[in-house]
């Protein structure tokens, strides 16, 4: 019971922020960083539990996204059915990808997800009578004006995923995940069919960051293959988000996600500084790498060692 | 009966001969020392067993039934645990949890892998040293968390890959310990080593490489006194 104290008082906290009339802008920025934190726990099954690191998740964002879209434009559903479909076309996409690129070790599998989710975002852009290429899909109506529902799903979803990662973590599944990220060689003899387990966890990540895009679609009515295929705002920030929040830790994502969204916000809103931010982005992760290569939740004790006066230490 | 039927392996690396027409068979319960110089194709041996490389020619039958075409994770599946040369923990994980993912393998739940691990552990004289992150174990106990991690796998077979190199005499003389212990539970063991020490005290028969080719099989005592062997190998020692 007292461990599950402080997280009830945070889903509480969560649970009534909308009420308190926040503006329209900051709840947006909440739902960012829901978002963000949600791919990023998915992206931290494949990269930072199995070891097999994706520059691509804007793939399966941009596909989860187009499935609620093209549902709309296509068949005339509604969008938020792309939410149920996103799960089984997100599992399968995954899987093909997997048989391709997980045959590859390594950096080699990294430049393969970069290439995929590159070849995705032209192919979109290409193919003009399935995605309406450039111009991308437009919902002709939200299905709220405000935020507070927008909000409560997403919040939801990322409390599913941050539920299901932890129960996949704890179960044998996460023992092979992280057997394979630290010694593939030795984990094969072990008795772990690698392949089907690097599989299974790129399917399980590719299916929930689908999730977060299908979601997407719904919150912002609109998607073109420059935003949801975007290898800098998707694929990049989800591995910045991860790597500054902690690789392989349960919250790191979810930090990492408030920390990059606002910073990303408080950058752009700066005249002087907006167009740097990529380059402060950066910086940032060069710092993180060098001094909190476990990311901040990751090296926390670190953290607190710094701020504590120095003859406490002794 | 013979648990390992070794038959005719070659394995090439492009023009390379790594092994050349290498047959033995292992016996149930029977230790075997794989000795020769460095080179000799000692843990290409054990790879080609293990299922990291097919051979070119050749097979290798376990119980009777051809495993060569097979994956390591089904050969580990069907009973032969390994460990490494140039030993592989699982690094930033802990002794235990490295025990742990290798038990279930053979375990329902968490629960039975945990018991299954922990009995490995005190086996090899890890249990208390379970919670240390597995990169900070010095040698002696990483090379016995090779064999805990191999033992956890219920193997019928297990391969040793120099499990003493590098090794105190104390640090030895513990191992040869937990190994007779493992055959003492009726596991066959092949054994690769280059102390002829371990090796003459340990097996029960000895076969010889030398570059790719078998050149002799027999008892300790027997491959102690062949010229060959001698020739390409023991060479100087044998004085000593």
């Amino acid at each position: 019971m007292k461990k599950s104290l402080p997280i009830i008082i945070i889903l509480l906290f969560l649970a009534v922020l909308p009420l308190i009339g926040l503006s329209s802008y900051i709840m947006h920025i909440l739902i960012l960083v829901i978002i963000y934190s949600m791919i990023g726990m998915a992206w931290n099954l494949l990269g930072g539990y199995c070891g097999q690191v994706s520059f691509g998740h804007a793939a399966y964002f941009g596909v989860g996204a187009y499935t609620a879209g093209i549902l709309y434009s296509k068949l005339g559903l509604s969008a938020w059915w792309g939410l149920l479909a996103s799960f089984p076309v997100l599992t399968v996409f995954s899987f093909v990808i997997g048989f391709i690129c997980l045959r590859l070790r390594g950096p080699y599998f990294a430049l393969a997800t970069l290439a995929m989710g590159e070849v995705l975002r032209v192919t979109s852009e290409n193919l003009v009578k399935f995605t309406g290429g450039d111009v991308g899909i437009l919902l002709r109506e939200r299905t709220w004006v405000g935020k507070t529902w927008y909000y409560y799903i997403v919040l939801l979803l990322a409390m599913g995923t941050y539920l299901l990662v932890k129960k996949v973590i704890e179960s044998k599944l996460g023992y092979y995940f992280v057997a394979i990220r630290e010694d593939q060689d030795a984990a094969e003899s072990m008795g772990i069919d690698t392949t089907l387990y690097k599989t299974i966890a790129l399917c399980l990540s590719g299916a929930i960051t689908g999730l977060a895009g299908a979601f997407y679609t719904n919150y912002m009515g609109y998607i073109d293959p420059k935003v949801v295929f975007n290898l800098h705002d998707i694929s990049i920030v989800t591995i910045m988000v991860v790597m500054v929040g902690g690789v392989a830790t349960y919250w790191g994502p979810t930090i990492g996600a408030i920390i990059m969204v606002f910073l990303a916000e408080i950058i752009r809103s700066n005249p002087g500084l907006g167009a740097a931010h990529q380059t402060l982005f950066g910086i940032l992760l060069i710092f993180i790498i060098i001094f909190l290569p476990n990311g901040i939740v990751g090296d926390f004790q670190k953290i607190v060692k710094l701020f504590k006066p120095k003859g406490a230490l002794r | 009966m013979s648990l390992l039927q070794i038959r005719e392996v070659s394995k090439r690396f492009g023009g390379l001969a790594a092994l050349t027409d290498v047959s033995y068979s292992v016996n149930q319960g029977e230790i075997v020392g794989l000795i020769g110089p460095n080179g000799a194709g000692k843990t290409t041996l054990f790879n080609v067993v293990n299922g990291f490389y097919p051979p070119t020619k050749g097979e290798v039958l376990f119980k009777g039934e051809k495993i060569s075409h097979l994956k390591p994770h089904q050969i580990c599946g069907l009973g032969i645990g390994r460990t490494f040369q140039v030993v592989k923990p699982l690094r930033r994980m802990t002794v235990l949890d490295n025990v742990v993912a290798s038990a279930f393998l053979r375990a329902k739940g968490k629960a039975e892998a945990e018991d299954i691990a922990f009995e490995a552990l005190r086996f090899t004289g890890l249990y208390e040293d379970r919670n240390v992150l597995s990169k900070g174990l010095p040698l002696g106990s990483r090379k016995k968390l090779e064999i805990a991690r191999a033992l956890a796998t219920r193997p019928e077979l297990l391969l040793l890959d120099e499990s003493f190199a590098g090794l105190n005499p104390s640090e030895q003389n513990e191992l040869i310990d937990i190994i007779r212990k493992v055959k003492g539970k009726g596991i066959t063991i092949m054994v690769i080593e280059h102390h002829m020490k371990v090796i003459m005290s340990l097996s029960d028969r000895v076969v010889v490489l030398n570059y790719g080719e078998k050149i002799a099989e027999g008892t300790p005592k027997e491959i102690g006194s062949n010229s060959l062997v001698i020739e390409a190998y023991l060479g100087e020692e044998e004085g000593a």
